[in-house]
């Protein structure tokens, strides 16, 4: 199988990364060769094994739902790149 | 007597202890040796006059109960330090400052741990020579020009120069122990759940671990004694009962049953490394341990099993870098406009490339023949090391494939950059605890590493035969601080 440039275009729509029309050529001949290494595990049949989702078998832990942080706004705000007030500011989303 | 940065935690503290040194001579003499080593480019951010302040106030008022007793430690740019700079070594994180402290550093600190700075490394974590950080490409104190093994490259560079005593790297998929291997240092990732992630910038979720890298064996024993705690604040913390790993340490391996896997006799392994397996197989027979032939069938399915998970849970990771809340900020037309000129200012090629991976398994239509099916074979492989546990204790194997590599010799080739994760990755993928010592040198007279697999929560025998192994092999690094000159 091999990735075109189109679903290349496609996929950096999806993971909300701008190319230029030369690094996605780049990366489409990048992603082949990995994906050519990744074609492997078709050798194998997988069809009665039960997917490992995680390795640590540990149910997951309940706890209160108290707030423990002091109140850190100002220091949170900080690292915002534009802020107004206690805001995070982003480009005008509703006409 | 021997130059301060020169000595082992071990001995440091022993001199602390005793008033020889006091921690403020100590963190003096790294923040000197550091001011004379910048070539090195192990530090993304120095905190050099703050670490001389709190040595100063630890000696008015010292407590040497600590494990730690004012101990100057530099960390890798991947913990999060409460208002110092943490970037992991990515531009999208060029100005950010936490506002928290991930449970690792905060447990050195609680034992007299003091911060001397944040280390370089590979961009999020993201390969295997340094050379993606934005910061910079990393100088090996082996030689020049020769890349120090990444992801924690700053990590190994730092503590083969002597610039820290001790230092805390994470491994992903052998961003430890290779760095550890290719410049002569013992680098241990402990078992998935021993240390928290809470704090540690996010690569691959399930497989991330912190552990710590050291000149010897029992300094990795003292600071994963103090890194490793069961934590309520990550939800893959594992409560066991943690050894006292330094005063258990010891060097009775006698009786001990060590596997020697076939299948990592890979094609095209070059013969010095087959030669220092071989060696390293007589040494662990000269220790009292019995050798025993074991068979991990799909290893040579982990590595493509690995560059399917990891970009995969990267590519959800790193969602968060939309530049509204931290990190840079790119102008645009609109907001999608705005977070996709972000992502490609922010991030670097090889994390541009593993997200696309990412997103592009996780795509619709794609999950299952991708994602579903790594997560089968990665039981595969978990299966292996579970079975190969019934009949041995421990696992011995060569660290790389080979020794360090020239800067920019494999970075236009990622296939062949990850082919150097090869003897590691299985390690990540099935949870296990895996430690490499140095054990020799290739031609180049470059080191080269011994790797000793565990089975899960037993990093006290994987430590103890690494401890037994590391007598017999007597292993010197030969370093001329070169880059002073």
């Amino acid at each position: 199988m091999t990735i075109d440039l189109k679903t290349v275009k496609h996929i950096s729509k999806l993971a909300r990364i701008s190319l230029e029309e030369k690094k996605a050529e780049k990366l489409a001949t990048d992603m082949n060769s990995i994906f050519e290494f990744i074609e492997k595990l078709n050798e194998l049949n997988t069809d009665n094994v039960e997917p490992l989702t995680s390795i640590a078998e540990t149910t997951l832990r309940f706890r209160d739902d108290k707030i423990t942080s002091e109140n850190i706004r100002e220091k949170i705000l900080k690292n915002s790149p534009e802020k107004n007030d206690d805001f995070f500011v982003v480009p005008k989303v509703v006409e | 007597m021997t130059e301060i940065t020169s000595l082992t935690l071990y001995e440091l503290i022993k001199n602390i202890k005793e008033k020889k040194i006091s921690s403020n001579e100590a963190a003096k003499s790294f923040v000197d040796r550091a001011e004379k080593s910048k070539k090195i480019n192990a530090y993304v951010t120095e905190n050099f006059e703050n670490c001389l302040k709190l040595s100063k106030e630890f000696d008015d008022k010292p407590n040497f109960d600590l494990k730690l007793p004012g101990i100057p430690i530099a960390v890798k740019d991947l913990f999060c330090t409460n208002e110092v700079r943490t970037t992991a070594g990515s531009n999208i994180l060029n100005n950010f400052i936490p506002t928290y402290e991930s449970t690792v550093t905060q447990n050195i600190w609680n034992e007299g741990g003091i911060l001397l700075g944040k280390l370089n490394c590979d961009e999020f974590a993201m390969g295997s020579s340094n050379e993606t950080s934005f910061f910079g490409n990393v100088q090996n104190p082996i030689a020049e020009d020769l890349v120090p093994g990444g992801s924690s490259g700053g990590s190994s560079a730092a503590l083969a120069a002597n610039l820290t005593p001790v230092t805390i790297g994470t491994d992903t998929g052998g961003s430890i122990r290779q760095p550890a291997s290719f410049t002569g240092t013992v680098g241990l990732k402990p078992t998935y759940g021993s240390c928290s992630r809470y704090g540690i910038v996010a690569f691959a979720s399930s497989l991330d671990q912190a552990g710590p890298m050291s000149k010897d064996v029992k300094d990795s024993s003292i600071l994963l004694e103090v890194i490793s705690s069961f934590d309520k604040k990550d939800s893959t913390s594992i409560d066991f009962k943690r050894n006292n790993y330094s005063s258990e340490l010891n060097r009775n391996i006698k009786g001990l049953k060590i596997g020697i896997p076939k299948e990592y006799r890979v094609d095209g392994m070059p013969d010095e490394i087959e030669k220092l397996w071989k060696k390293g197989i007589e040494y662990a027979k000269d220790c009292g341990a019995e050798i025993i032939d074991i068979s991990l069938p799909h290893t040579s399915y982990a590595l493509p099993t690995y560059y399917i998970v990891a970009p995969a849970e990267a590519s959800s990771n790193l969602a968060r870098y939309d530049g509204v809340k931290y990190g840079l900020r790119s102008s645009g037309k609109n907001l999608i406009d705005m977070y996709e000129k972000t992502r490609s200012e922010g991030f670097g090629e090889e994390v541009k490339r593993r997200v696309m991976i990412g997103t592009y398994v996780l795509s619709s239509g794609y999950y299952d023949a991708y994602y579903l099916k790594a997560q089968k074979v990665r039981q595969l492989i978990k299966q292996d090391f579970d079975q190969a546990y019934n009949k041995v204790d421990a696992i011995l194997t060569p660290s790389t494939p080979s020794s360090a590599f020239k800067i920019g010799e494999k970075s236009n080739d990622p296939v062949s950059m990850y082919l150097n994760d090869i003897f590691t990755v299985p390690v990540n993928l099935a949870g296990l605890p895996g430690i490499s010592i140095p054990a020799g040198v290739d031609k180049n007279n470059y080191p080269l590493g011994l790797q000793i697999i565990g089975k899960p929560f037993d990093e006290q025998t994987v430590l103890n035969i690494a401890y037994s192994m590391e007598e017999k092999i007597n292993y010197k690094n030969n370093i001329t601080d070169w880059w002073m000159k």
